[in-house]
């Protein structure tokens, strides 16, 4: 069983699934590898709640059937509690994205009494030391693993999220560990992306193969051991993939992203790709920006590739992988995404990797991180 | 203890804690949601998926099906069963 969408108006044009909300980019973390951009949306410009009630009952009618809540830190928002209403209201699975710093108990409790369907929380590593220093906060971890408690208290169902790096990928045992503990019901393993803040930080961030796989064999051992509790989420991290992943299951086939003061991207980083227009809830129907807009239009189906992708038959599985990684290391959005191997810039992509690793004797020293809206240390 | 999917009558299988049942106008289809899952209910599965409430038993589900489709209560105890036990398996469904 999967879902088919065969009933859409326009043939080459998917219904999507998802909705990114983006309602802040306000934090009090910085973690060091952060997906928002590196020039943040200031909070006087950020969408008010009707706007995005409005969006909210459009991506319905649109077909989205899931919206994230995320940020920044959604808690942030004051008004956090009448979005989550309002993404009920219109008929949407909702999903809170929050590390939680900022939602007390009687929060969560207005969040569960809205209809709040998913609560996914981040956490940065297994003990407190280590974990404030990757946030750049002090006496968080503490706090998100009474958090944890009390969401699943509630009665929610809970995701642990683990951005996975250099520093911290050889406690993904006790990750798994930590998470069945808390009682969530699912963790994502995720390595870090390589776009904006994390690229600020590939450096330090760049996991060496040997820990790459190690912690991959881990997570094969532990997902049986755990199967009764926990579903664990982990991929391949592209730096030493040979097969590209269809990035967002497809350029503007599956899910949208909406950032704080309302332009529509059809992935969180589509930013970092010069000369792509987007458009804005605030001058458009979200209906009118997915069928529409010239930044969904560039890189939808398939017409707009080149070679290796063109004539590949992987091209309606991968959809030629990730476009903000083919211009940050290919140097084009229109080349293939250089985790694959049948790239010319897959070599380079290795290299990348490779030049970021650091002596294993170095491993257990503290990295320097820049972190995420602050000076540079 | 049996698990979900099992002929015994004892199990009232329900939704576990962040899954839902929707129907979608957009496609006129019945859908489960659950977190970062979406799975499009096929022909009667939507039937058997409500009457996962925690109250109904599994023989009570498969009675008011062959019921409600009038058909062979064999076949769809087989159906039913096999949806339970996959849903189950997906984690979909608590007892």
């Amino acid at each position: 069983m999967s879902l088919s969408l065969s009933t859409v108006s326009v043939p080459t044009v998917h219904r999507p699934i998802g909705l990114l909300a983006e309602l802040t980019h306000r934090c009090p973390l910085a973690c060091p590898y952060c997906s928002n951009p590196l020039t943040l949306d200031n909070v006087s410009r950020e969408l008010d709640t009707a706007t995005w009630s409005r969006v909210f009952h459009q991506a319905a009618d649109l077909g989205v059937l899931q919206v994230h809540l995320s940020g920044g830190e959604p808690g942030a928002r004051r008004d956090l509690v009448d979005l989550a209403r309002a993404a009920h209201d219109a008929g949407l699975y909702t999903n809170l994205i929050t590390s939680a710093i900022g939602l007390d108990n009687k929060r969560l409790s207005a969040l569960r009494d809205v209809g709040l369907d998913h609560v996914q929380l981040s956490i940065q590593d297994i003990e407190a030391g280590q974990a404030d220093r990757i946030a750049g906060y002090t006496g968080g971890h503490v706090r998100k693993l009474a958090f944890a408690r009390q969401v699943v208290e509630l009665g929610f169902a809970l995701t642990i999220n683990a951005v996975v790096h250099r520093a911290n990928i050889g406690n993904v045992p006790a990750l798994v560990a930590l998470a069945a503990d808390l009682g969530a019901g699912r963790l994502e393993v995720a390595h870090a992306q390589y776009h904006g803040w994390a690229l600020q930080n590939r450096s330090a961030l760049m996991p060496t193969a040997d820990q790459v796989f190690q912690a991959m064999d881990e997570v094969e051992r532990l997902r049986e051991q755990y199967a009764d509790r926990l579903v664990i989420d982990l991929v391949v991290p592209d730096y030493y993939a040979s097969r590209p992943k269809p990035c967002m299951g497809g350029w503007a086939r599956r899910s949208l992203n909406v950032t704080p003061t309302g332009r529509v991207l059809p992935c969180h980083a589509a930013e970092t790709i010069p000369g792509l227009e987007f458009w804005s809830v605030r001058d458009h129907s979200l209906q009118d920006i997915w069928l529409r807009s010239p930044a969904f239009q560039a890189f939808r189906g398939t017409d707009w590739m080149r070679e290796p992708c063109k004539s590949c038959e992987l091209r309606e599985v991968d959809f030629g992988g990730c476009r903000c990684q083919a211009l940050a290391i290919a140097g084009d959005a229109r080349e293939a995404d250089p985790a694959c191997s049948l790239s010319p810039h897959h070599a380079k992509m290795h290299a990348l990797a490779e030049q970021a690793q650091v002596d294993p004797a170095q491993l257990a020293q503290p990295a320097r991180y820049n972190y995420r809206g602050r000076a540079p240390a | 203890m049996a698990e979900i999917g099992s002929a015994s009558g004892e199990i009232r299988p329900r939704l576990a804690p962040g899954v839902r049942l929707h129907f979608d106008k957009t496609r006129e289809a019945w859908i489960l949601l659950g977190p970062e899952r979406v799975i499009e209910m096929e022909g009667p599965s939507h039937e058997i998926l409500q009457r996962c409430d925690g109250t109904h038993t599994t023989a009570q589900i498969v009675d008011e099906l062959a019921t409600l489709y009038n058909a062979d209560r064999a076949t769809i105890e087989g159906d039913v069963l096999a949806l339970l036990a996959d849903l189950a398996t997906k984690r979909f469904l608590v007892r």
